[in-house]
């Protein structure tokens, strides 16, 4: 059997690539896929977890956490469209009517 | 393992579980009639009806919330929700802020020229999200909670869907808001790691027992980041005046106010579940709350646009919110909540008039459209004078009190150097603030147009902000009261609610017993 360890660390680098593809990438197509990878990562954590337990909630999360991504991929393209069509772009650095 | 057991004993909701989440049920119902009668009814016509509809659905929920008061406190599904004295306190702001803000929109929406029955029910769906948030006391119902509120309000915030600005507001809101969402999801992952459970009681419990790894700690400070964006304190602040400046201003009223609340009514129980053998947590929120003191209150000096600078200046309001949560939870507790409560209604208010103000497009936005305002239109300018005098914590409005709370529970915590920090800050604060009534009164306004005459949706929205301001800053000793009474059950330690579940699973269980015998 593979140990704990191992898919923690797994998930760690999933969430950690998650991040920085979302702080270094400018597409926001690309920037909205490293969202979903920490969400994966956080998924494989929680199955680890449900294993090492012995409780099945933890895997049932996961099914959660996977509508409520689904439904946050449905209105996020929406967004992304509608700015799209105002904006003719998808890279981050060219959104820059409010300035931060 | 006694959860488990009484799973497999009840595995239908009584009535009791119902009524534990009624407010909810009124709100998605209401919600969903909103969207269908959307669907069959002529567009033209069917503004007015479907606001209406919600507002009704928006005052069911505060009956609701009410009937929920009567009714004995206790556990729904299986221990998923509580309701007690706090969550019906944050319940109440969650419907009120609701209403306030569908009345708002009425006449906004018709000047935007924005057809569109949906908004009214997204304003429904999020409040039940918010609602659902202060009354969960598991992690995974209050991570579906936080989404349930947050895709709302990104779409919301993006409803002026041909103006750039606002599609730009919401993609910022929705991308920071996911990676904020993220964060507090791995947090659970952690805590539940470390704890094998995910309600908050259990978790509190396992902690207690002593040895809190290094996952426990890691999986707060995640849920922490998490939260932090949520409520824009610093330094996870940086979304927010973009987002309040591009977003439409009666849904800025929402956002800036119920979410927050519900937010900080999470925290509030995480933190004072869950973190309360930790002593550390101090240093971590101290350092929150002055960071978002100072920053919300400097940058929100150079500020020209009133949107943008109210959004810095609620980034130092949930800075002074803060650090009640560094204080005793006996006197914090109590300050955190009058705080939320007394913000809610300051800054409704202060956002509603300017989505009346604001005009077609949200135009006049700007100190300049703003000066000569007592001359122009009396009656806003007086309103939002009010509204600012509270924001800046002047006797007799809310905001006075609401300070004046939190500080003295942070000074009985020994926490002098944080409360040198806020008075400063407040000083700061009073700046800005006086820097728009003063545009108001003493400028002579740009141009000589009339303001248009508040109309009768905006105009109650503003009654009731500004009768719960004065309220709150004349008799606050009930809403506190309550506000006080609810820390008995939000105790540190868990010592009654730690009593309180176990003795609740056994009674629920020796009913359950009783039945089976009696089949």
């Amino acid at each position: 059997m593979v140990p704990l360890f191992y898919y923690l660390v797994l998930s760690g680098i999933l969430f950690a690539c998650g991040v920085t593809g979302f702080l270094i990438k400018r597409n926001i197509i690309t920037i909205f896929m490293s969202i979903e990878l920490m969400l994966n990562g956080v998924n494989l954590s929680f199955v680890a977890f449900a294993a090492q337990w012995h409780a099945l909630s933890g895997q049932v999360f996961v099914f959660f956490v996977m509508v409520v991504a689904a439904a946050e991929a449905a209105v996020g393209l929406a967004i992304i469209i509608a700015v799209f069509r105002t904006r003719e772009t998808l890279n981050v650095d060219k959104v820059d009517l409010l300035k931060l | 393992m006694a959860t488990s057991l009484n799973d497999m004993m009840q595995t239908v909701p009584q009535w009791s579980d119902y009524i534990r989440i009624l407010p909810e049920i009124v709100l998605s119902l209401f919600g969903m009639a909103v969207m269908m009668l959307d669907a069959v009814m002529d567009e033209s016509k069917s503004q007015k009806a479907l606001g209406a509809v919600a507002l009704i659905g928006a005052f069911g929920a505060i009956g609701a919330t009410l009937y929920q008061a009567q009714y004995p406190f206790g556990y729904g599904f299986w221990e998923m929700v509580r309701v007690d004295a706090f969550s019906i306190f944050f319940h109440f702001i969650v419907a009120a802020v609701t209403a306030v803000v569908i009345l708002a929109s009425f006449e906004y929406m018709e000047v935007q020229r924005i057809r569109a029955g949906e908004y009214y029910g997204l304003i429904l769906f999020g409040a039940v999200g918010m609602s659902l948030m202060s009354s969960a006391v598991e992690l995974v119902l209050i991570f579906i909670a936080l989404e349930i509120s947050s895709i709302a309000t990104y779409i919301l915030a993006g409803f002026r869907r041909r103006s750039a600005t606002s599609s730009e507001s919401s993609l910022k809101y929705f991308l920071l808001g996911s990676f904020a969402t993220a964060f507090f999801l791995y947090g659970v992952a952690l805590m539940f790691g470390a704890t094998g459970s995910t309600s908050i009681f259990a978790i509190s419990r396992s902690l207690e027992s002593g040895n809190i790894s290094l996952l426990a700690y890691a999986g707060l400070a995640f849920m922490f980041v998490g939260l932090g964006f949520k409520v824009a304190a610093a330094p996870f602040h940086v979304w927010t005046p973009d987002v309040y400046e591009g977003a439409p201003s009666p849904v800025v009223a929402f956002m800036s106010t119920a979410p927050k609340a519900a937010v900080f009514a999470v925290l509030l129980r995480v933190i004072f579940e869950i973190n309360s053998p930790v002593p550390t947590r101090m240093w971590l929120i101290w350092i929150v709350a002055a960071l978002s003191m100072t920053i919300g209150n400097i940058a929100a000096l150079v500020q020209n646009n009133v949107k943008r600078l109210l959004a810095y200046s609620s980034i130092a309001h949930a800075g002074y919110i803060l650090v009640a949560f560094a204080a005793l939870p006996s006197s914090g507790i109590p300050a955190a909540m009058f705080y939320t409560a007394a913000y809610a209604a300051m800054n409704v208010g202060a956002f509603a008039v300017i989505s009346h103000f604001g005009g077609e497009g949200e135009r006049y936005v700007t100190m300049e459209d703003y000066a000569g305002l007592g001359k122009r239109s009396p009656l806003l300018a007086v309103t939002l004078t009010i509204f600012l005098l509270s924001l800046i914590g002047i006797p007799a409005t809310g905001g006075f009190f609401a300070k004046f709370y939190v500080f003295s529970a942070a000074l009985q915590a020994n926490l002098v150097g944080l409360v040198i920090i806020g008075v400063l800050n407040s000083a700061i604060g009073a700046y800005y603030y006086l820097r728009i009534i003063v545009a108001m009164y003493m400028h002579e306004p740009k141009q000589e147009a009339p303001v248009a005459p508040i109309p009768m949706g905006a105009g109650l929205a503003l009654a009731i902000s500004v009768v719960v301001t004065i309220y709150l800053g004349v008799i606050p000793g009930r809403v506190l009261n309550y506000a006080q009474q609810s820390v008995s059950e939000l105790t540190p330690v868990g010592q009654v609610v730690s009593l309180q579940a176990p003795h609740a699973v056994e009674a629920r269980m020796a009913t359950n017993v009783k039945k089976a015998l009696a089949h």
